[in-house]
């Protein structure tokens, strides 16, 4: 006998035409699937009625790879084979692994491919490969729960994700087997659970602080429609330092040497800081004790002592001011002020912590909602969507809007960037910018694609590479070349090259280039306000540069070609003003190379004038003045 | 002419309706589609019809068009689970002959 579930009025589907779509938040260390039955969002358990699915896979010499509870309890035993925390790698390349983390667990191969592969028992796997066995997992899961195969998925990513990383994402569930029908970022779900789009217009902030990172939002409701304002966050701050932080004191407390501990003591000194965490949400006071076994004092010593609330507290106050701090970041993006701010939501495990909610709460002027599971938020929310997605709840026109977390844009000569969609713009978007060549005769543009706030492009991360061959030899500064960048829904960028008056173009599809610079979002936003001034002095001397080197070009090219028209005063006076530039150019001080330009434009000001009457007059001779 | 919810069906609805925040009760009915000839209906109602007959069982209010009721009259609706999934059944005393999944009926 088949199960029904109720359906919203005139909408039951025929039979063996029920849609199934499912929202799955694929997190750094546990991952959820959620449906909507009955016109509720619920997270759907395993054989075992666990929700969560720890993000762990373990891959064995035979058989198929082992995914969850069961690959996590092997962590310690087989750490080169048990892969954890894979979110952190996706989309990244082997540079970007290295520098984010000191301590390498797994072993990466560097492969031609640029995708850093890492080695087990099973061969030599990609962090997507990864992702995709947690996906076919919760894939599994969602079809034996809802009997049926699943028409589409709505998986959840950080704000903060660049295209490669989302890219690598949706490339992961179609290796799953599973048909996207969007990527949602996390908070933008997390407002969706609480209906937040069918209340009250006006400003929602989204606090989100997981085990492992912190990310805020800021979302406005405009007549039913969801606008992200702003992002902001840490990606290296979280639940897990909190407890850290408990540790470390406890271990001072208990006069232990940290560097001498084990990784089992440390293991244990981590659990006791959380236990006397969330004993300290009820208690004023609570005991800890610490087993002493560093071979100082006899075995089975063990050392006790309490930890108050106020000094709890003062532990770890300065981490959640740091999170504040983000949210001041944010909302000066937004624009907004405190006091605009209808509600906010509380999202990630973290966030159960009650000092964490009294600060946000001060901090915002409100009371922060946390009726939903906070562990649980995102994935309703992604369920919700799937299930409008699908065409289960047509007369339902919830739009979500999504923002650009970094500024997209093109180099241009001197190694500058040129920003063509800016931060925070809303995504679906697509903006173009004309440009044109450099030097004469020149037919083709190389386009380098770019993501961040800096000016150079060093200071930036390469997105792609391209090329617009077969442009028609023209005068420099004569063509037209429109660069067009589109992000579509999911936030996956394409750009399009095109020369208007030949009509050459190139469609490239932007293929993620990894490994440049450091992705950490939040790093590159915070150097680009600490660089602001260097940056903006940087390219005015890089602008004057390509000025001088162009204007030295063009004064030599003259030379050569009209040297009879100089006298030999007049000569040697061009002369003196171009060593002078040539001198400044490579200096650093952007005034002064543009006074040697001017002066060289000044000293050479006679020689072009007689250039163009000589030119004028070499086209004239021989022909009547009717001919023109 | 009766129409009834098991406990466990009851307390489903209940808290679905509540959850969905607004409705006067559960509509059940049949349509004539699906592979053995006819299949169920069950969704939220709105509002009340001028040919719905309506039922009240354990604080649920049901409502069944007169055209349904033919089909349905003495069923019990259960909420049950099988495995990990789960949903609502229909014991209907009229039916002759299910399809391989229960999904529609022949009367």
């Amino acid at each position: 006998m088949a199960l029904l579930q109720i359906s919203e009025p005139g909408q039951t589907a025929a039979p063996h035409q029920h849609k199934l779509a499912a929202g799955i938040d694929l997190g750094t260390t546990n991952s959820l699937v959620a449906t909507v039955r009955s016109g509720k969002a619920e997270i759907l358990p395993d054989v075992e009625g666990m929700h969560l699915l720890p993000s762990v896979v373990r891959y064995c010499e035979t058989g198929a790879p082992q995914v969850g509870a069961i690959a996590k309890q092997s962590a310690i035993s087989d750490p080169r084979n048990t892969i954890s925390s894979v979110k952190r790698y996706v989309g990244r390349g082997l540079a970007d692994i290295c520098k984010g983390c000191s301590r390498s667990e797994y072993e990466f191969v560097d492969s031609d491919s640029s995708v850093p592969r890492i080695r087990t028992v099973a061969g030599d796997i990609s962090p997507v490969e990864v992702s995709a066995e947690i996906l076919k997992n919760l894939k599994l899961r969602a079809e034996e729960t809802l009997g049926g195969e699943l028409t589409g998925v709505v998986i959840t990513v950080p704000a903060y994700f660049d295209d490669a990383q989302r890219q690598s994402t949706k490339d992961a569930a179609q290796l799953a087997g599973l048909q996207v029908l969007r990527l949602l970022n996390e908070p933008t779900a997390a407002a969706v659970a609480y209906g937040l789009d069918k209340g009250s217009e006006g400003v929602h902030v989204i606090y989100d602080l997981g085990g492992g990172t912190f990310d805020i939002s800021i979302l406005r409701l405009n007549r039913g429609v969801f606008e992200v304002m702003s992002t902001a966050g840490n990606t290296a701050l979280g639940g897990d330092d909190l407890d850290r932080i408990i540790a470390q004191w406890l271990i001072q407390q208990a006069g232990l040497d940290p560097s001498a501990l084990s990784a089992g003591q440390m293991r244990a000194t981590l659990l006791e800081a959380c236990r006397a965490k969330e004993a300290l949400s009820d208690a004023e006071v609570v005991g800890v004790s610490l087993s002493v076994t560093d071979g100082s004092v006899a075995d089975d010593a063990v050392w006790q002592g309490e930890l108050t609330r106020t000094q709890l507290y003062e532990l770890i106050d300065p981490l959640i001011q740091k999170t504040l701090s983000s949210c001041r970041r944010a909302l000066r993006d937004a624009g907004i002020d405190v006091d605009e701010i209808e509600d906010v939501v509380m999202v990630g495990g973290s966030t159960r912590s009650p000092r964490v909610r009294e600060l946000v709460g001060e901090f915002f002027h409100c009371e922060p909602m946390v009726d939903i599971d906070p562990d649980k938020v995102v994935a309703a929310g992604a369920a919700i969507q799937a299930d409008i997605l699908v065409g289960n709840k047509p007369d339902d026109e919830m739009l979500l809007l999504d923002v650009i977390p970094l500024s997209l844009g093109i180099e241009i000569m001197g190694g500058l960037v040129e920003k063509i969609i800016s931060r925070n713009t809303t995504i679906p978007s697509a903006k173009a910018q004309d440009f044109t060549t450099f030097k004469d005769g020149q037919t083709a543009l190389a386009v380098h694609v770019v993501q961040g706030e800096r000016e150079l492009v060093s200071d930036c991360r390469s997105l792609a590479r391209f090329e617009l061959r077969g442009i028609p030899p023209m005068v420099a500064g004569n063509a037209r070349i429109r660069v067009t960048f589109q992000v579509d829904a999911d936030g996956l960028l394409s750009v399009t090259a095109r020369e208007q008056i030949s009509g050459v173009e190139s469609t490239v599809q932007v293929k993620p280039s990894f490994g440049l610079t450091d992705g950490e979002i939040e790093t590159m936003l915070r150097e680009s306000m600490s660089h602001a001034q260097e940056d903006i002095a940087a390219r005015m001397l890089r602008e004057q540069q390509v000025e001088a080197d162009r204007i030295i070009e063009s004064v030599e090219s003259a030379i050569v070609a009209d040297a009879q028209l100089l006298s030999a005063e007049e000569r040697s006076q061009i002369d003196v003003a171009l060593s002078e530039l040539r001198k400044m150019r490579d200096g650093d001080d952007p005034r002064k190379i543009k006074q040697a330009i001017e002066a060289l434009n000044t000293a050479s000001t006679d020689f072009a004038a007689r250039r163009m009457d000589a030119s004028i007059q070499s086209a004239m001779t021989g022909h009547k003045v009717d001919e023109f | 002419m009766s129409i009834t919810l098991t406990q466990s069906a009851a307390d489903r609805i209940q808290s679905f309706l509540e959850n969905r925040g607004k409705g006067v009760g559960l509509r059940l009915g049949v349509k004539t589609s699906g592979c053995s000839g006819m299949a169920y209906v069950i969704e939220f109602a709105d509002e009340i019809g001028s040919d719905d007959e309506v039922f009240e069982n354990k604080g649920v209010r049901i409502l069944v068009d007169a055209k349904s009721l033919i089909y349905l009259d003495g069923t019990e609706l259960d909420y049950g689970k099988e495995g990990l999934n789960e949903g609502f059944t229909f014991n209907n005393p009229n039916v002759k002959d299910n399809c391989g999944c229960g999904e529609s009926f022949t009367v």
